[in-house]
């Protein structure tokens, strides 16, 4: 199991996902991160991140969620497969 | 319908400059999330799974042709060209852009509408019966009180932080479409004596702890129910419960006291209150009374239906009723086609909907807690008219109160707070019911679907009721059966162990077939034939 760290940026309140130098808006870009990791702290200190949050997932590519909350979260509404995210 | 005076303008027109500046000052980092937080909420704006969410007032539930065209417009240029009618009769938006918000709260504003106390521990939206001003059975219009109701509470300067959020109903039949008796405060409009007032029932409520409510006063005269109002208010203010949110709501406060306690202190604080004068005027009354003026009805217009056309008969048998004015019916436009989403609407089919209350229903449209729309005033001899323009938009769905009229609420699909998804259950469900024979068959069966504890599907009220819950992260279900929120209330029951989503679309069908094995008549309801046997036979068809 991995660690994601994702939240709503706040624009738009798009989903979005750390790569690793960068916030994305595709869960498959996403990396671990290691709990403790600082960028925790300067998304919360940057205020452009709403909610930002550490997730439990398998690694893989994409990566997958461990919650069915954050499956959907990651693609968009199950029920509205037009509006997914690639 | 009421139109806005200088002050309503001016008060939403203020709204609207002060959240521009707030949302400024947000995106220029002048405030944090926690500080700006409280301050969009007050604006209706949520931050949901996907994106933010916009929940816009409807107040009891009616909208002009005019309003309706705005939501459209709004849904297109602002959102994914979709909107989602929901429970409590408002519409929401579910890809908002924060800096794009002002923009679109002042296009609401300029067709006199908004989204303030849409959240938050306050009074929110006043909910009615969607059939006021042309039900054959209604003692009065009550969308005047409401719409009282509503300036009273807009902005009340002692009921803007209340222990928790405050819902309250009004109705004037004596069939309840409105779910009056699940509401914080239910009021319902009499006549006594050629005098008009109100039964006042306290301490209904969904949510984790479902309640029905209590009648602690069988008659408020109509010009004094706006002081009885805020004497419950105060009380509830005073001595709600601000240490334990899941015990804030009114309701644990009745529950706590006794009714009768409750009501004692409600009475002596009207006592106080009641002389003050913060009735409103009979003036303002009057005033307000007058905007809701029955239409100029067509007095010569035929009172007979040609119902050659079997799949129009069939839609007017299900989704048409009485209207008070010869000649004229109210048709509900069931916004729950197959494969569709509960409550969704495109922007198309609303400016369509829009278009076609111009032509045959007065310009106004009304929303359901059930989520369908409703024209009003509409002549029995546009009615075939009005079916044909609604067909070819797969806006004529012949299926109000039966098995595949779902409510749902959006669920795990858009919403922050649910455990499981709804609208996939709503969805498979429909699909396994899809055909109109067996539905007809089964009869008025409400469905309702919430996916968590807060119970914005009404779960609690369903003939059969579905709870989403979390079974450590995987989606998982609760079937409760023998629920109401009609005039015959009732909170449903449990029935067992829960299911995956496949096993409780089942389990649905194995009751409704069951209730069809063991029912008395063809013409007793699923409901009836629960409350003569029990859970028993349920039980046994489900899990034996």
């Amino acid at each position: 199991m991995i660690k994601l760290l994702t939240g709503n940026e706040l624009l738009t309140g798009d989903v979005v996902w750390w790569n690793g130098s960068a916030w994305s808006l595709h869960l498959r870009d996403a990396v671990p991160v290691e709990p403790g990791d600082p960028i925790l702290d300067h998304t919360i200190a940057a205020e452009r991140v709403n909610d930002p949050v550490l997730i439990d997932a398998e690694p893989g590519t994409p990566p997958a969620p461990r919650t069915a909350r954050e499956k959907i979260r990651g693609v968009g509404p199950s029920v509205r497969p037009d509006l997914a995210r690639a | 319908m009421y139109q806005y005076d200088n002050y309503d303008q001016a008060i939403v027109d203020a709204r609207v400059d002060e959240f521009r500046d707030q949302v400024q000052r947000r995106l220029a980092n002048e405030i944090t999330e926690d500080e700006f937080k409280p301050l969009r909420l007050m604006n209706g704006l949520y931050l949901q799974l996907h994106a933010y969410m916009l929940r816009v007032a409807i107040p009891y539930g009616t909208l002009s042709s005019k309003q309706l065209h705005m939501l459209a417009h709004i849904a297109r240029r602002y959102d994914r060209d979709y909107a989602h009618f929901t429970t409590r009769q408002n519409l929401q938006y579910n890809w908002m852009k924060l800096h794009e918000t002002p923009d679109l709260l002042a296009d609401l504003a300029s067709v006199e509408m908004h989204a303030i106390q849409t959240s938050g521990n306050c009074i929110r939206n006043i909910s009615s019966d969607q059939f006021a001003g042309a039900a054959a059975d209604e003692v009065a219009d009550p969308r005047p009180y409401a719409e009282l109701l509503r300036q009273w509470s807009s902005f009340h300067p002692e009921f803007s932080f209340l222990p928790r959020k405050f819902k309250i109903a009004v109705t004037a039949s004596a069939t309840d479409r409105a779910a009056l008796q699940l509401h914080d405060i239910g009021l319902q409009l009499i006549e006594q004596g050629g005098e008009l007032g109100f039964r006042v029932l306290v301490g209904g409520g969904m949510g984790r702890t479902p309640m029905i409510g209590h009648w602690i006063r069988e008659w408020v005269p109509v010009r004094q129910y706006l002081s009885y109002c805020e004497a419950i208010l105060r009380v509830y203010n005073r001595y709600g419960r601000r240490d334990n949110i899941y015990k804030a709501r009114i309701k644990i406060l009745v529950h706590e006291l006794g009714a009768e306690e409750f009501t004692r202190q409600v009475e002596a604080e009207w006592t106080l209150l009641e002389p003050l004068g913060i009735d409103a005027p009979p003036a303002e009354y009057d005033r307000i009374v007058a905007q809701f003026a029955d239409p100029a009805y067509d007095t010569a217009a035929p009172d007979t239906l040609d119902r050659s056309d079997p799949d129009f008969a069939v839609w007017v048998d299900q989704n048409v009723h009485a209207h008070k004015q010869p000649g004229y019916a109210i048709a509900t436009i069931s916004l729950k086609p197959k494969g569709g989403i509960p409550g969704d609407a495109s922007s198309a089919q609303m400016h369509l909907i829009a278009e076609l209350a111009e032509r045959y229903s007065v310009s106004e449209i009304r929303v359901t807690h059930s989520q369908n729309l409703v024209l009003a005033h509409v002549r029995k001899a546009d009615l075939h008219a009005l079916w044909s323009a609604l067909a070819e938009a797969d806006l004529a769905t012949p299926n109000l109160d039966l098995v595949t009229d779902i409510i749902a609420c959006p669920g795990l699909d858009y919403c922050t707070l649910a455990n499981a998804r709804s609208i996939p259950v709503a969805q498979k469900i429909a699909a396994r019911f899809a055909d109109l024979d067996r539905q007809r068959d089964i009869g008025e069966m409400k469905i309702k679907v919430s996916g968590c504890i807060n119970a914005c599907g009404h779960h609690h009220a369903g003939h059969i009721g579905i709870l989403g819950v979390d079974k450590k992260g995987e989606e998982a279900y609760q079937l409760s059966l023998g629920g109401s929120g009609a005039e015959d209330a009732s909170l449903a029951k449990i029935l067992g162990p829960g299911f995956s989503e496949a096993g409780v679309v089942d389990a649905v069908e194995k009751v409704i077939e069951k209730y069809r094995e063991v029912r008395a008549s063809p013409d007793e309801r699923f409901l009836d034939t629960y409350r003569r046997l029990g859970d028993a036979p349920f039980k046994e068809a489900v899990y034996g």
